[in-house]
C-alpha cells in the first residue's frame, strides 16, 4: 500500500514538472569493441553511464542534432556520464570504432 | 590476389580445429587481452561469407558489369582513369605510389587505400567520410582533382555503348543505366575483392610448416608487446577504427568529419594488413618506405600530441623483434591467381562519327576511341590548361 502511494506521489510529480522526480541512470558497458546493447530509452533528464570494459580505449560521442556530445576518451576500466536534457532519438557512436552504435531514445 | 567475381562458387572458410600447447611470455602492456598463441590464432578465422547489403545484393549480372565499369577509363572525365588504375590489382589494389595521382597527374593528398577486403569495413576512406561502397565508388568519379567526372554526362555516355545497355538491362531490369546503379555495380564488383588463402590462413588452419619460426614469433608480439592486434584485428587485421598514430603531417584526417573530438585530430582508419607487402609506401600520407620503417615509427618514431592514441606507446622492440613482425606481415599475402582483366564494351559500331573534344581522349593516342560527349575538365578548361592553373 505505501509502494502504490509513493508511486502515486511520483506520478503526480511527473506529471507536474514533466520530468521524474528523481532522475535515472541507465547504463551501458562496452565490452569486445561493442556495446552492450543496441538501444536504450530514458526519460528527460535521466543519464547513462557508459562503462569501458575492454582491453582498449573508447571515446563515446553523439553528433545527432540537438544532443551532441563527446565524453572524450575512456581508457579501460574507467566510466563516464551523459545527461539528455532532451527529448528525441540520438545516435550514439565510439568515434574511435565506429561499429559501435547505440540509439537513445529520450521521452 | 583473389577475385570473388564468381564468389558463390568460392569457399571462404578455414578449418577451425586448432589444438596446441604453446604458450607465451608476454610482456605486453594491455594484460587484459593475455592470451596464449592457440587462443589467439582462434581470432583469426576467416569469415564464411562475404556480406552483402539488403538494398544492393549480389547478383553476378552486377558483379560482372561493375567489374567492367572499374576497369573502364571512360568512367573519368578526360577517359584515361579508370578505378583501376590507382586501385591497382597487381599492387595488392593500391598503385605503389607515396600519393595517388588524379586528374592531369594532379597529386592527391593522400595514399591511395586498397579496395581489398572493403566489404567488411564501416566507413570507407582514409577519413571514413563515406558510409557505404555505393557512396564511396561515386566520390572519386566525380571529384574534380580524381577522375573529374560530369555525373550529369555519365549516364549519357554510357547509353552510347551498346553492350553496357544490354548489360545495365540485365543487371538492373526496368531501370538500365543510371548514376545509382553505376554506383551499385561497382559496388558490387569491390565487395567480390577479398584476399584470397594465405600461408598465415594454412597455418591457421592447422599446417605449422606453412610459416617459419620467426614469423610465429612474430604472431605472437603481433598479440602482445608489439601491441598491433589492438588495432589490426581478425582475419581482415583490422578493426575499422580511427587513430591519431602520431605521423608528422599537417593532415588532421578524420578531424575534418569529426570537430571537436580530440582523439579524431590527425586520425585515420586502421588499413587491413593483407597483401601488406605488396603495397609499400606505407601510411596514410606514404611517408614510410617499407615495413622495417613502419615497425620502427611505432617502436619510438612517432610524433607526441593531444590527440596521439593510447594505444600507441614505445614499445622497446630489439632489432630481432622488429624483424619477426616484418615475417609475420610477409606471410599474410595470398598466392592465388591475379585477377584478369575484363574486355570492355566496344563503342557503337553501326553509325558514322567523329572524335571531338580537347581532351587527350581525343589526341593521337586515344586514335579510334569516339567520344560520345564533350570531355571537358570540369575545374580547368582542358588538360594543358588545367595543368597550368591546377597544377601549379
Amino acid at each position: 500500500m505505501r509502494q502504490l502511494a509513493f508511486a502515486g506521489v511520483v506520478a503526480a510529480l511527473v506529471f507536474a514538472t514533466g520530468v521524474p522526480a528523481t532522475a535515472a541512470e541507465a547504463v551501458v558497458h562496452q565490452k569486445g569493441k561493442s556495446f552492450d546493447k543496441d538501444s536504450v530509452a530514458i526519460n528527460k533528464g535521466d543519464s547513462v553511464k557508459f562503462v569501458n570494459d575492454d582491453s582498449v580505449a573508447h571515446n563515446v560521442h553523439s553528433r545527432s542534432s540537438g544532443g551532441a556530445f563527446d565524453l572524450g576518451v575512456q581508457k579501460p576500466g574507467t566510466s563516464s556520464s551523459h545527461t539528455f536534457a532532451s527529448d528525441g532519438t540520438f545516435r550514439v557512436r565510439c568515434a574511435i570504432h565506429p561499429k559501435m552504435k547505440l540509439t537513445v531514445t529520450v521521452k | 590476389m583473389a577475385n570473388r567475381a564468381t564468389f558463390p562458387k568460392i569457399a571462404i572458410q578455414m578449418a577451425a580445429a586448432i589444438v596446441g600447447l604453446a604458450t607465451i611470455a608476454s610482456t605486453s602492456a594491455y594484460s587484459a587481452e593475455r592470451k596464449s598463441r592457440e587462443e589467439w590464432k582462434k581470432a583469426y578465422e576467416r569469415p564464411s561469407a562475404i556480406p552483402f547489403p539488403k538494398d544492393n545484393a549480389y547478383t553476378p549480372a552486377k558483379a560482372d558489369l561493375g567489374r567492367k565499369l572499374f576497369f573502364d577509363p571512360r568512367l573519368s572525365g578526360a577517359n584515361y582513369i579508370s578505378c583501376g588504375t590507382c586501385h591497382n590489382p597487381s599492387f595488392a589494389w593500391g598503385d605503389g605510389l607515396p600519393r595517388g595521382i588524379g586528374h592531369a597527374m594532379t597529386q592527391l593528398g593522400r595514399r591511395t587505400p586498397t579496395i581489398l577486403n572493403a566489404a567488411f569495413g564501416e566507413l570507407l576512406m582514409w577519413d571514413g567520410r563515406f558510409e557505404s561502397l555505393e557512396q564511396q565508388a561515386l566520390g572519386p568519379m566525380s571529384a574534380p582533382v580524381e577522375m573529374n567526372q560530369d555525373m550529369q554526362t555519365i549516364v549519357t555516355e554510357l547509353q552510347a555503348i551498346p553492350e553496357y545497355r544490354t548489360l545495365f538491362n540485365v543487371a538492373f531490369p526496368g531501370k538500365g543505366i543510371t548514376v545509382a546503379n553505376i554506383a551499385k555495380a561497382i559496388a558490387t564488383f569491390e565487395r567480390t575483392v577479398v584476399s584470397g588463402v594465405a600461408p598465415f590462413d594454412r597455418w591457421i588452419a592447422g599446417d605449422e610448416t606453412a610459416i617459419s619460426d620467426a614469423a610465429k614469433r612474430g604472431f605472437d608480439l603481433f598479440n602482445n608487446k608489439a601491441r598491433c592486434a589492438a588495432c589490426h584485428a581478425g582475419w581482415n587485421f583490422t578493426d575499422g577504427s580511427f587513430h591519431d598514430i602520431g605521423l608528422a603531417d599537417n593532415d588532421i584526417g578524420r578531424g575534418k568529419q569529426v570537430p571537436g573530438v580530440v582523439a579524431m585530430q590527425h586520425a585515420f582508419k586502421t588499413p587491413t594488413l593483407r597483401n601488406v607487402v605488396e603495397r609499400a609506401p606505407y601510411m596514410h600520407d606514404g611517408s614510410l618506405k617499407n615495413l622495417f620503417s613502419v615497425v620502427a615509427h611505432y617502436n619510438n618514431g612517432f610524433v607526441k600530441r593531444p590527440s596521439l592514441s593510447t594505444d600507441v606507446v614505445e614499445l622497446k622492440l630489439s632489432d630481432d623483434e622488429q624483424a619477426d613482425l616484418v615475417a609475420f606481415m610477409k606471410t599474410l599475402s595470398s598466392e592465388d591467381e591475379p585477377m584478369k582483366l575484363p574486355r570492355l564494351p566496344a563503342y557503337d559500331q553501326t553509325v558514322a562519327g567523329s572524335v571531338s573534344g580537347t581532351s587527350p581522349a581525343a589526341g593521337p593516342a586515344n586514335e579510334g576511341m569516339a567520344s560520345t560527349a564533350p570531355q571537358q575538365a570540369r575545374s580547368c578548361n582542358g588538360f594543358l590548361q588545367h595543368w597550368r592553373s591546377c597544377a601549379q
